[in-house]
């Protein structure tokens, strides 16, 4: 028993010193931390600020950033139903072809489409913004902190510290670095809310960083769900197994 | 209940084809009677675990295949298919990405039992360099397979590990360059990756059953580590079967946690940008099975010279401690003089045995670390110790250190007069 | 196997059965997800529909577009070819289907110039000729499939050799005068 004991250790200070990779990479400062309707086992997704959200996206966020692995019909995972997918999809030009002429030529957007970059490629965006903006499909996995750290940049920017930098570049406390190409985005009631909901600075923040955890981990919701049912079924079976092990092995004389 | 159980004659269907093709007899002779030990702790278990998350690593890499484009310019949209278009895709990759992290786990539990109980001495020796073998065809494996998805971490982990092997003399710049068929890591790179990513589980597979031969030609080493008859064996089936099954659906809670709760907690953020062979990401670091070799790797920082003239840089050395530091194991049966198995009759090498796990633990924390600070030295005497520890202490040991009486069955208490340390001494557990 | 006699085996019998059991139901639910994820996926499914401009269609001609993947054919029929389908009487006709069944879109409306279908002969998968000039068109004025041997009158119903049904019609609607939504 007592080299159980040890292992166990052992085995807890293995983990913990794996742990430290994925820290040791992020950003120096700490970020601000939400509490957010994803988090833990049970934790799902929130329609309305998922709404909310991609409405702050398409018309913030997506003058600069495209959503290359996001296709505008799987919004009724947002709550939409077709028709409304149909219409946000229009809203877009999609290029198409080529045509018997042998012509590219665009289109409005289907529910099949992606949600397109603004740019025609990678070189255009990084003339004209400096440096390419990034596709954020999948940045709240591919950053260290994920939506908190989302949410953090968002909120990190500070025009006092900024002051002496070069134009173009811009403060924020929670960037790595805290010299950041883009710049401050969000400001009180920039958008109208189609629910009625006060635009404040941090409800945007928070919003977009819902829609962003969605983008990046569509299937989080049926992944959780499945994944109690397995436990649960584990857990009965190890239960099980134990009993009929000890069973099977009450009649061998230690 | 004992294990003398003949193999009974198989009548009807089963007997006409047994009769022309026994595998139904070998089956039951190798799987269901096969006399086992019956004093087998829970470490016992991890063998069978393994061969399971092989199998598991293997059915959803044969899944993830028809749904995978092994190309530089579709990889890592294709993966996002997957994740997203293919029904349960999330799952199947998710599986494996984390049966990826199970399977080490397991495996590294299996090798330190091996290490404690003595598993691989005489006539154990080739099942132990068997399992050598497989332990790293498993890391090329997973090194391989960790390039497939074309992130960030993927190809800069390739371009990284690969330029490892620029290190040899002469032909180093040469061999890299085939490698990479090319001039670094690109397209070619990836698809070589994929089709040896999928050659070698098999390789693993044909492997694994010949550690299983060699395990069956003499049985299992037990927790007393000493030879004994079948009236101290029972069959495999029922006894280590539903253990097998208890210890297994107790992983899989862990594993499934993993999979449906953290699927991304022993991955790295980086991997979820497309490849950029412009610009490095500021922190890389393996996977953590790789982080006690990375430490070594990097551990040697010096020149190694004689009379002013280098013989071995500090890359080479680098490389050499880390390729040295597996290769190692291979000779381990014979760097081990001591004829006794288990640590628990072993006073002195049952402490080396603890310490060189607290090694590896350090050496894993090391190679997490940013090469700065107090981590380079530490890493160095961590690296050190682990070769002092299967190169010195494993050889001096034979020869000086008084095990501990070994009783002369697993049902008896050692003999009080045949200890030459007194009655004080007991067998530990 | 001391234990299976007299006291207390029922109880371990029903535990080891319970536990078996439940053991070859999860595999079995576990099997799903591996034989579900070669269905089409969500990508598949969503593919739209296609709009195909028919304005340049002379009568007489036909052309071939593509949709899920397969050929359909639109043909542009003249009278005498609509004429002669009609004319055939019910009885003849191995899969029995009216002209105007064959000429019906989704939502209802008739138009018997314009036969739209599914390209795949209904035997064994190959493409039929007779879709372009100077393509042979069977021994019935419509498609010939150069495979087996069958022959598709100009309503698309099969007449002669193997196959056991008429060209299978996708689903479309027309979209003004001279566009067709396929799917």
């Amino acid at each position: 028993m007592r080299n159980v004991l040890v292992a166990t250790i052992a085995g807890a200070a293995l983990l913990g010193a794996m742990t430290t990779e994925g820290r040791a990479a992020g950003p120096a400062v700490e970020l601000l931390h939400r509490s957010w309707s994803f988090d833990g086992i049970f934790g799902s997704y929130d329609d309305a600020a998922k709404q909310r959200g991609m409405q702050v996206y398409m018309q913030v966020c997506s003058a600069c950033h495209g959503l290359e692995y996001v296709a505008f019909r799987t919004f009724t995972e947002l709550g939409y139903d077709e028709g409304e997918v149909e219409a946000i999809a229009e809203q877009f030009f999609i290029t198409d072809g080529p045509d018997e002429f042998g012509d590219m030529f665009e289109r409005p957007g289907l529910p099949k489409d992606s949600w397109p970059s603004p740019f025609r490629n990678e070189a255009e965006a990084a003339m004209i913004h400096g440096k390419a903006p990034p596709d954020l499909s999948l940045i709240a996995k591919a950053r260290p902190g994920g939506p908190n750290y989302l949410y953090s940049l968002l909120l990190g920017y500070d025009e006092e510290q900024g002051l002496d930098l070069p134009p173009g570049n811009y403060w924020n406390e929670y960037y790595p670095g805290h010299i950041i190409a883009m710049p401050p985005q969000l400001y009180p009631d920039l958008v109208v809310y189609e629910d009625g909901t006060e635009a404040t600075v941090e409800q945007m923040a928070a919003d977009v960083t819902q829609f962003l955890m969605w983008t990046a981990e569509p299937k989080m919701e049926e992944r959780k769900q499945l994944g109690i049912g397995f436990m649960l079924f584990c857990a009965a079976m190890t239960l099980i197994f134990y009993a009929i092990m000890r069973r099977v092995w009450a009649d061998v004389k230690k | 209940m004992s294990a003398d159980t003949p193999t009974p004659k198989f009548t009807g269907v089963l007997g006409w084809i047994d009769h022309r093709l026994p595998v139904i007899s070998l089956g039951y002779k190798e799987l269901v009677a096969y006399p086992t030990p019956k004093n087998l702790n829970y470490f016992w278990n991890f063998g069978s675990l393994a061969g399971i998350f092989l199998v598991i690593q293997i059915v959803t890499g044969i899944v993830l295949v028809m749904h995978y484009v092994p190309h530089a310019d579709y990889a890592f949209a294709s993966v996002e298919h997957i994740m997203r278009n293919v029904n349960y895709g999330w799952l199947m990759r998710y599986m494996h990405m984390n049966g990826a992290h199970m399977f080490f786990v397991v495996v590294y539990i299996h090798i330190f039992r091996g290490l404690y109980y003595g598993s691989y001495k005489d006539p154990r020796e080739v099942l132990w360099i068997l399992g050598v073998i497989i332990l790293i065809l498993m890391m090329a494996t997973a090194f391989m397979g960790y390039v497939l998805p074309w992130g960030q971490m993927s190809f800069w982990g390739a371009t990284v590990i690969t330029n490892l092997f620029s290190a040899v003399p002469l032909i180093g710049d040469a061999l890299v360059t085939w490698m990479w068929g090319g001039f670094s890591v690109d397209n070619p790179t990836l698809q070589r990756f994929f089709s040896l990513h999928y050659l070698f589980p098999f390789v693993i597979a044909a492997f694994s059953f010949l550690h299983l031969v060699a395990l069956h030609q003499f049985g299992s080493n037990n927790p007393v580590g000493i030879d004994i008859t079948n009236k101290d064996k029972i069959s495999f089936h029922p006894y280590y079967t539903t253990k097998d099954l208890f210890g297994l659906f107790a992983i899989l809670l862990v594993y499934g946690f993993l999979v449906f709760f953290a699927p991304n907690f022993l991955g790295h953020p980086d991997n979820y940008i497309p490849a950029d062979p412009l610009v490095t990401p500021a922190h890389i670091v393996p996977e953590w099975y790789f982080l006690p070799f990375y430490a070594i790797l990097r551990s040697i920082t010096f020149d190694i010279s004689l009379f002013g003239f280098t013989l071995i840089d500090a890359k080479l050395g680098g490389v050499i401690a880390m390729f040295g530091s597996i290769l190692i194991l291979f000779f381990l049966p014979w760097l081990d003089t001591s004829k006794v198995r288990s640590a628990n009759y072993r006073p002195i090498y049952f402490w080396a045995f603890w310490l060189l796990v607290v090694d590896v633990i350090v050496l894993t924390y090391v190679g997490a670390k940013p090469a700065e600070g107090i981590w380079p030295t530490v890493g160095l005497i961590a690296t050190i110790w682990y070769f002092v520890h299967f190169l010195v202490l494993l050889p001096l040991l034979g020869r000086f250190e008084r095990p501990r009486p070994v009783p002369d069955s697993i049902n008896k208490p050692v003999l009080p007069k045949a200890s030459p340390l007194g009655p004080q001494t007991q067998p530990a557990e | 196997m001391a234990s299976d006699t007299a006291d207390g085996s029922n109880r371990r019998d029903f535990l080891q059965i319970a536990g078996y059991t439940a053991l070859g139901l999860g595999v079995a639910a576990a099997a799903w997800p591996f034989i579900h994820q070669m269905n089409p996926s969500a990508d598949v499914l969503a593919l739209a529909s296609v709009d195909v401009d028919v304005s340049t269609v002379e009568e007489g001609m036909a052309i071939t577009v593509q949709w899920r993947g397969k050929p359909v054919f639109i043909r542009h029929r003249t009278q005498e070819e609509i004429d002669a389908a009609r004319a055939v009487a019910l009885d003849e006709l191995r899969d029995p289907a009216t002209d105007e069944e064959r000429t019906t879109s989704n939502e209802g409306v008739t138009r018997p110039q314009w036969l739209v279908q599914i390209g795949i002969c209904t035997h064994l998968g190959c493409v039929p000729l007779g879709n372009r000039v100077g393509e042979p068109k069977g021994d019935y004025g419509g498609w010939f499939c150069p495979c087996h041997g069958s022959h598709y009158d100009t309503a698309g119903r099969i007449r002669k050799g193997p196959a056991p049904l008429n060209l299978l019609l996708p689903p479309y609607a027309f979209l003004g005068d001279t566009e067709i939504t396929i799917g």
